[in-house]
């Protein structure tokens, strides 16, 4: 009886020290900061999975925000006329949405100023209500299922245009191929089947018949069967909703199975690995990724360039969207002048940011604005860029377009004036410029003009220095 | 009629690659009636070791018939040692617990071999290197590559060797001795100590061939792979009846088809409802079918109470 | 039984009760992730209960155990939330879940009666896989589940007015809703403690230990396997059922993914880590196996730093690989739980020896 007691207060209190201990470290680091100057400590939570099959996605997307809090620290930037230190509570959610609700409880608890994240759908979404209550801004970079803008909280953003945007780009971009037929595989996630069912809407309403609906898992290796199956209805085009450690494979066994139909996925899969897992295979085929090429914005190069000198990887997918994740955080508290979610928290809706991976604005859900999707094509090992779709043709109202088309026309005569200054080498710039700007159509006209205003930017800079 | 023979030559190289996996389960099983659920690790981290001493060999400016070759020893070597390391530490000592303690104990061990994995080689998708060149068969419609053959022949080989060890050897027969009875066995002079540890380094080594079979037909490796591979090889060794090594090998191989035949038919059969989203469930409903009427799988002794 | 004796003496049942109402409330002084985490603590121990009247009593291994908790936990997220439009209230819901669960109880244990150990294993295997990919796919011919996307904005529980999401002021104390939530749970912990103590002692539950220890004595002496058996998984799975609607309240999301093998695999390891057969080990077994991936969240890290100096490891990857040595350690060194009945421990040392 006695030790029995004994036995119950003993791990009772255990838990108790544990609990009471716990986070009690944290702060520690926080504390120590000396300095004569009055300093805000800005605590940004993180989350992404970084223990389970995603824990290498989940890492990338860490690197990306620690890319941007030392740069921010760095630049030393004032808030409310104290000096902010940027903080980063890192915090693993292993993909799972119970414990994804664990650690967004402990990032409340800590009342974070902020939260980056979460990488996936399934934890992002369960979280999101518990920072809507403690009325904190969570902006994911990666979350791409429509409903977790759709709940009505206004604490949630994305930089990243969701699966219904991304879709539609999609099959209007296979429309455009002239493919007649296609098969369709999703792995029966949040994201592959959202993505499928997307492209499977708009590719049907391009007149693409769908002669096949396969199915695979997140954890397969094999996909000899759905294929052969494909290979039998002849489809011109498969379709792949997934992320790239089964997409390389599906394309690689495909090949060895003769099939000779064209391949097409979405962000999951325009990866460097996704060409690694492929091979010979990967060439030839295309994929898309939200927002434009990084190279093709002002800031994007710069991006990649310092990612890989600081962590000596390359990028892997989502890195840039949680960087520019951060950055719009930051800008928002810098705009509202205050570190305080219920202050600044109005200013990231009125975000215009020139982001490594787009141009950042939010509609009234706190999804991307427009969110133009860019189309790679695989060539040589690397990711080769096609054209930058409009997306969400919804999205753009037609003031909007009229807006756009009078601020291509600007740009165009400014083009012009500065090109004609510069001489021959930059015509051709400009005119590459322009003509991608055509090509992208109508949906696309705001993202053109962005392209062009940018080729007009760079061009005046150009003859400045000269 | 090519795109049936193309399906059954897809669940055929499945399934004997299913059944490779199966016989380590099937040896360890047949022996000391547990499931040794790291048997999967053993599977990875087989593949994983081949990866990188075949890669850094290759990259010396080693032929890569020979590199693959020299990994794919030392990935039977490590597999060999770990086998016996995993038995010494999580399983001997528990002999005479309850019967579910070395489960949990198995379960531990798999967190730890995949974790430790994940350290040791990352988190990222790994590259096995190509040891083949791309050859193509194509025979009646049906495309196959020399891996395919390969694999086939390979666990072909190894069972029929594995069939010569366990009724033709001495060794095979102090473990047919002890899986009847261990008490008995050991008075008859077996050292069933030694015997145990045989089947775990003789199950690991065919672990690690799996592995690199695997790893060469996929070409593709990561620290979690051994999981599901794990969970349908097992599904397989119960299916042919576990601790019967034909049982393991032709469930393993009739699993491989009912997953080919299975996504590539239930959708047109019922029209579109059953497709293949629901392929991991045909193995499993074929599996609760033939174990309603046959309770010790389709070549089973009766041994029930064992468990 | 000395832990029946602890529990009906009066200073036991008092000392239990504070401790258990002051519980929150300690916990919250580190945060409400803390209660958050005594929430799901006490989740699993109902499920780990659950389960030890399948395994620890009858002793039918059961690796699908999961399944029932997803059934009880689409119950109730289709049938409070907006995906269907209906909202019914929890008196409603939680019978229902626990009804259906028990159904699938029945229907997994009937064409499984005549298996025994391994291969009642595997085949509760392949059951609790079948279940999640069915909720996986049925958002096509007909939306269903809502399929991978899972099920969003689910009500929590309610009775009446009161809301158990949110804070509110009771008797000029602010009660969080993880403590509101944990109070619920712990109300439904002491009722499955009492009916399994209950079953425990009771013809039925002798009869399921008669069963475990030799079912063809206990056929010779007359006791009806078929029926108990079934009656352990329709029990078993009832309480599943009932964990998983309030799972569901809980996190007001539920999809597919949250019930994966790994889910059951992780509950088996509760009953049997505990002490399997014996009430205050499982409770144990699940409250460590929830708490202690939590902690090491917390501790590897500085441990590390206090150790070596410096980070040798990323504290997310030695978290798992710690939890795994312990699991191994564990069952090293007592074999049969870290709290077993002391009758299955007098037993363990006769066949020891």
């Amino acid at each position: 009886m006695q030790a029995r007691l004994s036995v119950i207060a003993l791990s009772v209190a255990t838990v108790f020290a544990l609990s009471a201990c716990g986070p009690k470290e944290e702060p520690k680091p926080v504390a120590a900061a000396p300095d004569a100057k009055p300093e805000v400590v800005v605590k940004l939570g993180h989350v992404a999975p970084m223990t389970g099959p995603q824990a290498h996605l989940g890492k990338d997307n860490e690197n990306g925000a620690v890319l941007a809090i030392e740069e921010l620290n760095a630049q030393g930037m004032e808030i409310g006329g104290a000096k902010v230190k940027f903080e980063l509570i890192n915090e693993d959610d292993g993909a799972d949405p119970k414990q994804g609700a664990i650690v967004a409880q402990k990032l409340v608890d800590a009342k974070v100023n902020g939260v980056i994240g979460h990488l996936n759908s399934g934890t992002t979404i369960p979280a999101s209500k518990m920072y809507f209550d403690a009325g904190i801004p969570q902006v994911s970079g990666s979350a791409t299922n429509p409903k977790y803008t759709q709940q009505g909280f206004k604490t949630a953003f994305r930089v990243m245009a969701n699966d219904i945007q991304q879709g539609l780009a999609l099959g209007e971009f296979a429309a455009k191929q002239g493919v007649k037929t296609v098969a369709i595989v999703d792995d029966r996630t949040a994201y592959g089947q959202g993505l499928a069912d997307e492209f499977k809407k708009a590719a049907e309403a391009a007149g693409i018949k769908v002669v096949a609906t396969e199915y695979t898992t997140d954890k397969a290796t094999d996909f000899k069967a759905i294929l052969t199956k494909i290979k039998s209805t002849k489809a011109e085009l498969i379709f792949f909703g997934g992320m790239d450690a089964q997409g390389g494979p599906l394309a690689k066994q495909a090949k060895q199975l003769g099939v000779k139909a064209l391949f097409l996925g979405g962000d999951g899969v325009c990866t460097p690995e996704f060409m690694k897992l492929g091979g010979e295979a990967a060439e030839g085929n295309y994929c898309s990724l939200p927002g434009s090429p990084l190279e093709k914005l002002a800031n994007g190069p710069a991006f990649k360039e310092k990612f890989t000198k600081r962590f000596n990887a390359e990028i892997q997918l989502y890195a840039p969207y949680v960087y520019d994740a951060v950055w719009v955080v930051a800008e928002a508290m810098k705009r509202a002048d205050s570190v305080e979610p219920a202050k600044y928290l109005a200013e990231i809706g009125k975000t215009k940011r020139d982001g490594v991976t787009a141009q950042i604005a939010f509609d009234e859900f706190g999804d991307l604005k427009g969110g133009a999707i860019s189309m790679y094509k695989y060539t040589d090992g690397k990711l080769e860029y096609v054209e930058t779709l409009g997306g969400g043709a919804v999205a753009t109202a037609g003031s909007e377009v009229k807006e756009a088309v009078a601020e291509v026309k600007d740009a165009a005569k400014a083009v012009a004036g500065a090109a004609t200054a510069v001489g021959k080498e930059a015509v051709s710039d400009v005119k590459d410029a322009a003509k991608a700007a055509a090509e992208a159509g109508k949906d696309a006209v705001k993202a053109g003009a962005e392209a062009v205003k940018n080729a007009a930017d760079a061009t005046k800079a150009a003859v400045d220095k000269k | 009629m090519d795109i049936f023979l193309q399906q059954i030559v897809n669940g055929l190289v499945q399934g004997s690659i299913y059944a490779l996996v199966a016989l380590g389960y099937t040896m360890v099983y047949g022996i000391m009636g547990l499931i040794n659920f790291a048997h999967g690790e053993v599977v990875m981290i087989g593949t994983l070791v081949t990866i990188t001493v075949a890669g850094t060999l290759i990259k010396a400016g080693m032929p890569v018939a020979v590199a693959g070759l020299a990994g794919m020893m030392a990935a039977v070597l490590v597999c060999m040692a770990l086998g016996w390391a995993l038995e010494r530490v999580a399983y001997r000592p528990l002999r005479n617990a309850p019967r579910l303690t070395p489960l949990i104990t198995a379960i531990g061990m798999s967190i730890v071999l995949q974790n430790l994995a994940m350290m040791v080689w990352g988190r990222n998708y790994l590259t096995f290197p190509s040891f083949l060149p791309n050859m193509d068969f194509e025979l009646a419609g049906a495309h196959f590559t020399a891996i395919q053959v390969i694999i086939v022949l390979v666990s072909a080989a190894t069972m029929g060797a594995l069939l010569l060890l366990v009724y033709r050897t001495k060794l095979g027969m102090a473990m047919r001795a002890t899986a009847q009875n261990p008490a008995v066995a050991s008075l008859m002079g077996v050292n069933i100590n030694r015997v145990i540890a045989a089947a775990f380094v003789i199950g690991s080594a065919l672990g690690a061939v799996a592995g690199v079979m695997v790893g060469a037909y996929y070409e593709i490796a990561h620290y979690q792979m051994g999981f599901m591979l794990g969970l349908k090889a097992f599904t397989a060794a119960v299916l042919g009846g576990i601790g019967n090594l034909a049982g393991a090998m032709l469930g393993g191989i009739l699993l491989g088809i009912i997953e080919a035949l299975g996504a590539g038919y239930i959708g047109d059969l019922t029209g579109g409802f059953l497709g293949s989203h629901y392929q991991d469930i045909f193995a499993f409903v074929v599996l609760i079918v033939v174990l309603m009427f046959k309770p010790s799988g389709l070549f089973g002794e009766k041994s029930g109470d064992r468990a | 039984m000395n832990f029946g004796h602890f529990f009906r003496s009066t200073v036991g049942i008092a000392t239990l009760a504070a401790l258990l109402v002051a519980l929150p409330f300690v916990a919250a002084m580190g945060g409400q992730a803390w209660v958050r985490i005594l929430d799901f603590a006490i989740l699993y121990v109902f499920l780990a209960l659950g389960l030890n009247i399948v395994v620890g009593l009858a002793g039918l291994l059961d690796l699908g155990y999961i399944a029932f908790y997803a059934v009880g936990a689409y119950t109730w997220a289709l049938l409070a939330s907006p995906h269907f439009g209906l909202h019914w209230p929890i008196w409603a819901i939680l019978p229902i879940g626990a009804g259906l669960a028990c159904l699938a109880g029945v229907v997994l244990g009937s064409p499984t009666l005549k298996l025994r150990g391994d291969y009642l294993a595997i085949v509760t295997l392949g059951f609790g896989e079948i279940v999640r990919i069915f909720l996986n796919n049925l958002n096509a011919p007909i939306n269903v589940t809502n399929g991978p996307q899972g099920i969003t904005l689910i009500d929590p529980v309610s009775f009446g007015a009161f809301q158990f999401s949110g804070t509110t002021q009771i008797l000029g104390f602010a009660i969080s809703g993880p403590q509101k939530y944990y109070f619920l749970l712990v109300a439904l912990a002491i009722l499955v403690v009492i009916i399994n103590l209950r079953l425990q002692n009771s013809r039925i539950g002798r009869a399921w230990q008669a069963i475990r220890e030799d079912e063809i004595a206990a056929k010779a002496i007359g006791i009806n396997t078929r029926n108990l058996k079934l009656l352990a998984f329709a029990m078993g799975a009832s309480f599943g059922g009932v964990a998983g609607g309030i799972f569901a309240a809980m996190q007001g999301f539920v999809s597919p993914e949250s019930f994966s093998l790994i889910e059951s695999i992780m509950i088996l390891a509760m009953v049997v880590l505990g002490g399997m057969g014996h009430i205050p080990g499982v409770i144990l077994g699940a409250v460590l196996l929830t708490v202690l991936p939590e902690v090491l969240r917390y501790g590897v890290g500085p441990l590390q730093m206090a150790l070596f100096g410096k980070m040798l490891a990323d504290p997310e990857s030695l978290r798992m690989l710690v939890f795994g040595l312990a699991l191994v350690l564990v069952m090293r060194f007592k074999p049969a739980g870290l709290w077993p009945s002391p009758v299955r421990r007098r037993e363990l040392q006769e066949t020891g020896k």
